[in-house]
């Protein structure tokens, strides 16, 4: 049994396999000690999901030479990741699974220091569009109820989402901003404890992404009002998009790999390789499409324009907020 | 352990200062209609801790507690030197650890307790601080997959070989 | 019926001789991870993650349940015989589990953890086949006041944990407190304490780093020093016969804790918000409430060891219930198990109970028999861990001094909070001079991040009312009864003219 034998090496560790054979690197670059897989977001949430998800694939294709080892720094809205890989003292080891707190921290915490674009470009694996959910029993089924219902309460409407300057918050505000609503915002430590209260109708709605409240969603407890995607998504054709409601937004979490600042074009051009294969791999476009992200692949000079492009964005939207 | 006593309760409501003074970044009152502003949990607590050091400090006074009443020395010479052998053994090795690596720092650690501190016989303390690490190391980074800090860039040749060796 | 025959088939597949291979070996190294300061289940269940694409489903399955199961009954081994609880469900076994060992009765509190722990998982097993939909809804009704008033409840047990002097204990309290409310404002998102404006502060002070601080480094000085740096072992060598007379002095003198443990760590583990260590601390001082030698309790009582270990072990399986049932992590462990259910192609949610039977019900069959086979591995193992106290101090110290450190590491791989240890190492070795309690500050610290954002969400919603704590059905009679727990110890002081002011946070 080569499977059971696999098994058992790899926890006891004395794994004796035959060296992994890569894939033709020859001249290459390749990996001499495991790779520091940082995470920006604590155990469980939607990008940890996502990083536990691409290290399976890469594990099961055998991609890498060297495992990629997940640590979660979820700290201070992803302040800590942000420090810890910035100050790697080995920047070719060293990757960051990204979420929109990215270009959001260092806005907000200037004096931490960072500048997006010292970072080095890898993969963007894919977008994550937000959806405005609330919960059955409440009879609200269309924007219009949802509207009338936030007026009638007069301010008493609670809303959950997972803190000030996140990503839903930015949504929230803009939403309460065009539809001029009075909304109460309760902020929670993760997008799971958010579900959870709305499934509990502690809270009245949230905005979150379809892969939080997808299980609600399907076991008919959520009902989804509003997409904030650019088109409607195929997984919830009915629900009608922002856009179509006349207000020119959208707003999608970037599921992106970034390398240390510092790390050197042979090691990046590697990190690129392997990504771009998980990328492709039926795992991960089938996870997109079970999941809703839309692919949004882009070369490292793209996502360099595109991080730029998002800092100016958050830069307005954090001030409309006023933070 | 007299003055000790008082010494150290002074040093501690000197803290809660210090922490009730940087709670103050964020509001400490309660805002109508949204409850206690985000500093207002450590700054009372904070207070508590300053009012518990007065009691501390007046139970002290009163004599009421065994600590306030014993003339001892709070550390006598040879607690003093405990504290140093074994305490600025511990920061030794923690600050040996980002040069020569945690595997180095722990032999390295082990060799200076055994040998120096605990008296044993060479062979038995060379053995345990030379097994230990490398037990240590096919645990950590075999088993569980955690790298541990490899100090230097001149440690690097011998962990190139350990991971050829473990993956 | 079908229920049990999927149960029964569940450990039927469980007790497939490959399977049950793999649970002997998981069981084994989950014993030894959770035994590690600073590692638990949640290590050990992320390492075999990227291993379950390799095998069939149910196999992964029956190995993650063999490994947790193993690392809860390990973490009791480090509380009692390092005198470091690896995880803060342990904090509540050394109060009684370490004074045993030091007596030279390790193997009684080893054996009593190990019999409490498979009581605990049993129990819990049970009420989970039973009971699972009805609890989920329960859950659910939690919502941020309750959990509060039952953060409350938690501290009420406080009161009677400290030590005698009450100023150092209330200052102990609050200071662990204050420690955990260092880094970001969940409610306004600003950072907050970030002492000496250090970068490194931003990310929170972490239960493990102020624990193994206190406990590796600070105890240990401390007894270097008290006792000139040779312990003698006074730890005996064990047979047969002896483990045989434990057992029976572990059954007559721990199954009151073990039943108490045993539910309420259910109840408080299958909330998702609130956790094993609340659930293991309150069933510690219930039952101290209510034995009838409640001044045995700290020196030595094997009800003391038996109460937080059935009670961490039942709350764990507890834990296991709004993960399967509403696919909410109530745990990091259970938030790695749900990522693995992805990679199955398993959808988390209300859904999974209806939809997966197969797999939900293979699961816990397999903790049945993960939990039945960690009891035996566990006291096949205790002569060797008695080994281990038997070494010469001068052996046995460093090891420990070496263990906190890369344990310490391995947990939060930052060497700034490695620093951090030490200097809460050095500090609690001098406070523990002056009769310090430490323990309720290791405690506050793991508590005071779910009870802050809770009261202040709770204000939030009732826009800064603090009536919602009393009005709502289920808060109200929990946080009634914690005022009641905490202020009839106060009420009794002041009786007794000692003067002395007891203080809440003013809510």
């Amino acid at each position: 049994m080569k499977i059971t034998k696999r098994m058992f090496m790899s926890i006891v560790g004395a794994s004796l396999l035959a060296p992994a054979p890569m894939q033709a690197l020859a001249d290459g670059w390749t990996p001499r000690k495991p790779i520091d897989f940082v995470i920006m977001a604590g155990p469980g949430g939607g990008a940890d999901q996502i990083a536990r998800f691409v290290q399976s694939v890469a594990e099961k294709k055998d991609l890498t030479n060297r495992p990629l080892v997940p640590n979660n720094k979820g700290g201070g809205s992803g302040a800590e990741a942000l420090i810890h890989v910035s100050n790697a003292n080995d920047p070719d080891h060293t990757i960051l699974v990204t979420l929109n707190s990215f270009f959001t921290t260092p806005l907000r915490q200037a004096n931490l220091g960072i500048d997006v674009q010292k970072f080095t470009p890898i993969a963007m694996m894919g977008v994550d569009p937000f959806v405005l959910w609330v919960h059955k029993d409440s009879g609200i089924t269309t924007m219009d109820e949802y509207v009338a219902k936030v007026k009638e309460m007069g301010g008493e409407y609670v809303m959950g989402g997972t803190g000030a300057g996140q990503e839903d918050s930015i949504v929230i505000a803009y939403m309460s901003d065009a539809y001029d609503l009075d909304i109460k915002y309760i902020p929670y430590d993760g997008g799971g404890a958010v579900a959870k209260d709305l499934a509990g109708q502690q809270i009245m709605a949230t905005v979150n992404n379809p892969a939080e409240a997808k299980g609600f969603y399907e076991a008919g407890d959520f009902v989804p009002l509003l997409a904030f995607s650019d088109e409607r998504m195929p997984a919830y054709p009915d629900v009608p998009t922002i856009k179509e409601m006349g207000h020119d937004f959208s707003y999608y979490n970037q599921r992106a790999v970034v390398g240390a600042p510092g790390m050197s074009d042979e090691a990046a051009a590697y990190y690129q390789d392997v990504f771009t294969q998980i990328y492709e791999s039926d795992e991960w476009q089938g996870y997109l499409e079970a999941e809703s992200l839309s692919p949004l692949w882009m070369n490292a000079d793209e996502q360099r324009d595109y991080w730029a492009l998002q800092v100016e964005n958050h830069k307005t939207l954090l001030t409309a907020l006023g933070e | 352990m007299r003055v000790g006593e008082i010494v150290t309760a002074g040093f501690l409501a000197l803290l809660s200062l210090y922490l009730m003074w940087k709670s103050t970044e964020l509001p400490i009152g309660y805002i109508a209609g949204r409850g206690p502003g985000g500093g207002a949990w450590p700054f009372w607590l904070s207070a508590i801790m300053l009012i518990c050091c007065g009691c501390i400090a007046f139970n002290w006074w009163r004599g009421s507690n065994p600590a306030a009443q014993s003339d001892e020395p709070v550390l006598d010479s040879h607690g003093w030197r405990t504290l140093l052998l074994v305490g600025g053994g511990i920061v030794g090795f923690v600050a040996l650890v980002n040069i020569i690596s945690m595997y180095g720092a722990i032999a390295v650690f082990l060799f200076y307790y055994t040998f120096i501190l605990g008296r044993h016989r060479l062979i038995l303390s060379l053995s345990i601080s030379l097994i230990t690490p490398i037990a240590l190391f096919f645990f950590f980074e075999g088993a569980m997959r955690i790298t541990m800090p490899s100090g230097l860039p001149f440690t690097d040749p011998v962990f190139n070989i350990l991971y050829d060796i473990i993956y | 019926m079908d229920v049990l025959t999927l149960l029964a088939d569940g450990m039927l597949l469980s007790l497939q001789p490959l399977n049950l291979a793999m649970i002997l070996i998981g069981v084994t190294v989950g014993l030894f991870i959770g035994a590690m300061p600073g590692l638990g289940s949640v290590n050990g269940v992320a390492i075999l993650l990227p291993v379950t694409f390799l095998v069939p489903p149910g196999s992964a399955i029956i190995f993650l349940a063999a490994i947790y199961y193993g690392a809860m009954y390990g973490g009791a081994v480090s509380s009692i015989t390092l005198g470091i609880p690896g995880a803060s469900t342990a904090v509540a076994t050394t109060f009684d589990g370490r004074p045993l060992a030091r007596q030279g009765r390790a193997s009684l509190a080893l054996v009593t953890a190990a019999l409490a722990s498979f009581v605990g998982g049993s129990v819990a097993n049970i009420l989970f086949t039973l009971f699972a939909p009805v609890l989920a809804s329960v859950a659910l009704s939690f919502g941020p006041p309750e959990v509060f008033a039952l953060m409350l409840l938690a501290f009420a047990t406080f009161v009677g944990l400290g030590g005698d002097d009450i100023p150092k204990t209330i200052f102990s309290i609050c200071f662990g407190l204050v420690l955990g409310a260092i880094g970001f404002d969940q409610i306004s998102g600003a950072p907050r304490l970030v002492l000496f404006d250090y970068n490194g502060f931003l990310q929170g002070i972490g239960f493990l780093v102020l624990a193994i601080g206190v406990y590796g480094i600070g105890e240990m000085l401390w007894t270097i020093e008290q006792t000139r740096g040779d312990v003698e072992s006074n730890t005996p060598k064990m047979s047969i016969k002896g483990m045989a007379v434990d057992t029976k002095e572990a059954a007559k003198r721990g199954w009151r804790g073990t039943m108490i443990g045993s539910f309420l760590g259910f109840f408080v583990g299958v909330l998702p918000a609130a956790g094993a260590t609340p659930g293991s601390l309150m069933s510690y001082g219930v039952t101290k409430m209510l034995s009838r030698k409640p001044d045995e309790f700290g020196k030595g009582a094997p009800d003391g060891v038996a109460a937080p270990e059935a009670a961490n072990n039942s709350a764990s399986t507890g834990s296991m219930l709004p993960m399967l049932t509403l696919g909410i992590p109530g745990s990091p462990t259970t938030a790695i198990l749900l990522g693995g259910m992805v990679i199955w192609g398993l959808v988390p949610g209300p859904r999974l109970f209806v939809d997966e039977q197969e797999f939900v019900w293979g699961l816990i069959g397999s903790f049945y028999i993960s939990n039945a086979a960690a009891l035996l591995i566990n006291l096949a193992f205790i002569p060797v861990f008695i080994w281990m106290l038997r070494m010469p101090f001068t052996i046995l110290a460093p090891m420990i001094f070496v263990l906190s450190i890369a344990g310490g590491y391995a947990a939060t791989r930052d060497m700034f909070d490695i620093w951090l240890m030490v200097v809460f190492g050095i500090g609690a070795f001098f406070l523990r001079k002056f009769d310090y309690p430490l323990a309720p500050a290791v405690l506050a610290i793991v508590l005071g991040p779910i009870a802050e954002p809770t009261l202040r969400q709770s204000l939030l919603l009732s826009s800064g009312d603090p009536s919602i704590f009393f009005t709502r059905p289920i808060a109200g009679p929990i946080t009634i009864v914690a005022l009641v727990l905490i202020f009839l110890p106060a009420v009794k002081l002041l009786r007794r003219g000692l003067g002395r002011r007891r203080k809440r946070p003013a809510q």
